[in-house]
């Protein structure tokens, strides 16, 4: 009982909870010293480098970002030119294809006035020819007649003017004959 | 009491099992040291836990100083692990309790104390050394009372006199006629345990620590003589893991002091309900 209590004193003597004033001191100014270092010096040192290093990172991200925005526009330029290019060339070929029938068609014309004025020549040749023809024949006939009728007449019909005015009048009933019985 | 009172290290005696000699068991006696200068008694006196407080703090500014003096955009080895240590207290721990906002003004307190009291609680397990400064009541007192002022400070300055009242006491009109109770023992719970608690849990989980070392140790010695032999190759595996384990335990206390105290100026700045 008296080895307990005496161990009782003992222990009240050195409470371990009891802190001594001088190990307090020293504990404050351990950890003061400490503070005062870190939060003076070191780290708002950390900190400037890690906001450096931030702003380094973020840079490097906004760049690359510039650089994906321009690909992207120069990628929608590309192929606002290549569509553009393509209904150029959609409209091109639709050009020459109406110019091309257009062509056809004006050709087509230019053919059929042409042969429709051959066909004309060629009837206006037709009627001059037959016109000539016809005048030749008369003559030919009158006169083919006249030396017939002379030759069965026995007589000269010398007398030009009168002897045209006999073709005539024959040739005159020939073409009435002929207009009568057509 | 067979063991000297004085005695510091394990092997400083001779006694062993089977010799006669009772078991050397560490105690209170354990934690006292003779003053290196001066004398226990007086005013002034220096002892080995604070000549281990004084050489934990220029280790820890020594380290920073190494890595955060010349910082780099591009950080070197030394500067990437201070960054990452640095880098967990302020966001894994101030961030997520005080908010970003208003937390950044803590940062450097809440750093210091972390690697202080991880730097303290280290002394454990360096050889020689050998003794966590905060298993000394005065060390973890002396951190607890820094926070218990700006905390209550702050709170005071945040809320004015009667809001930081209602805040210590958890003023809440809902609990009718349980009020008076509720509002005694929250102003007892928050004003007077709080930092009590906030101190003896860092002192109280090393001093535990470090006496579990002090008799596996011991143990490892006093067993070593004939058949204790066996016995002492078990307690002295028991010593490794022990070891292995305040190592686990310093890490986590020095965070769970740090957390605290974040948690209480969270519970400082934020509205009372």
């Amino acid at each position: 009982m008296s080895q307990l209590l005496i161990l009782a004193a003992e222990g009240e003597a050195e409470n371990p909870l009891i802190p001594p004033i001088p190990e307090l001191v020293i504990g404050l100014l351990a950890f003061v010293i400490v503070f005062g270092f870190l939060a003076k010096k070191l780290l708002p040192n950390i900190n400037k480098v890690l906001e450096e290093r931030r702003e380094a990172i973020e840079g490097g991200i906004e760049k690359a970002e510039a650089a994906q925005t321009e690909a992207q526009s120069v990628l929608e330029q590309y192929k606002a030119q290549l569509a553009e290019a393509r209904h150029e060339a959609a409209r091109l070929r639709q050009e020459a294809q109406e110019q091309g029938a257009a062509l056809i068609a004006e050709m087509r014309a230019e053919g059929q006035r042409q042969r429709e004025e051959i066909v004309a020549a060629g009837h206006a040749q037709l009627e001059a020819d037959r016109k000539a023809a016809a005048s030749a024949l008369r003559q030919d006939v009158g006169k083919l007649a006249t030396d017939l009728a002379g030759k069965l007449v026995g007589e000269s019909l010398e007398d030009h003017a009168r002897q045209s005015r006999v073709i005539d009048r024959f040739l005159d009933d020939l073409e009435e004959k002929a207009e009568a019985t057509r | 009491m067979s063991a000297d009172p004085t005695q510091v290290l394990a092997f400083e005696t001779d006694c062993h099992i089977f010799d006669g000699c009772g078991f050397p068991a560490p105690g209170l006696h354990s934690f006292l040291f003779e003053p290196i200068i001066g004398h226990q008694d007086d005013a002034i006196y220096f002892n080995k836990t604070m000549l281990l407080a004084l050489l934990g703090s220029i280790i820890v500014i020594g380290f920073f100083w190494a890595a955060f003096r010349k910082p780099k955009v591009v950080p070197g080895k030394l500067q990437m692990v201070a960054e990452a240590g640095y880098d967990f207290i302020r966001r894994g721990i101030v961030y997520e309790t005080i908010g970003k906002k208003e937390g950044e003004k803590y940062v450097p307190l809440i750093v210091s104390l972390f690697f202080f009291i991880w730097m303290m609680n280290l002394w454990s397990i360096v050889p020689v050394a050998q003794f966590p400064v905060t298993a000394i009541i005065s060390y973890p007192a002396v951190l607890a009372a820094i926070v218990y002022i700006l905390w209550v400070s702050l709170t005071f300055k945040r809320h004015g006199f009667v809001g930081a009242f209602k805040n210590f006491t958890g003023y809440n009109k809902e609990l009718g006629p349980v009020l008076p109770l509720a509002m005694l023992i929250e102003f007892f719970s928050n004003l007077l345990v709080r930092p009590f608690t906030h101190a003896v849990r860092l002192f109280a989980n090393m001093f535990a620590g470090h006496t579990l070392l002090l008799l596996f140790t011991i143990a490892s010695w006093y067993l070593l003589n004939g058949i204790g032999i066996a016995y002492a190759g078990v307690s002295f595996i028991m010593v490794i893991v022990m070891t292995a384990f305040e190592l686990f335990v310093q890490a986590l206390q020095a965070y769970v002091f740090v957390l605290l105290t974040c948690t209480f100026i969270q519970g400082a700045l934020a509205e009372h309900h």
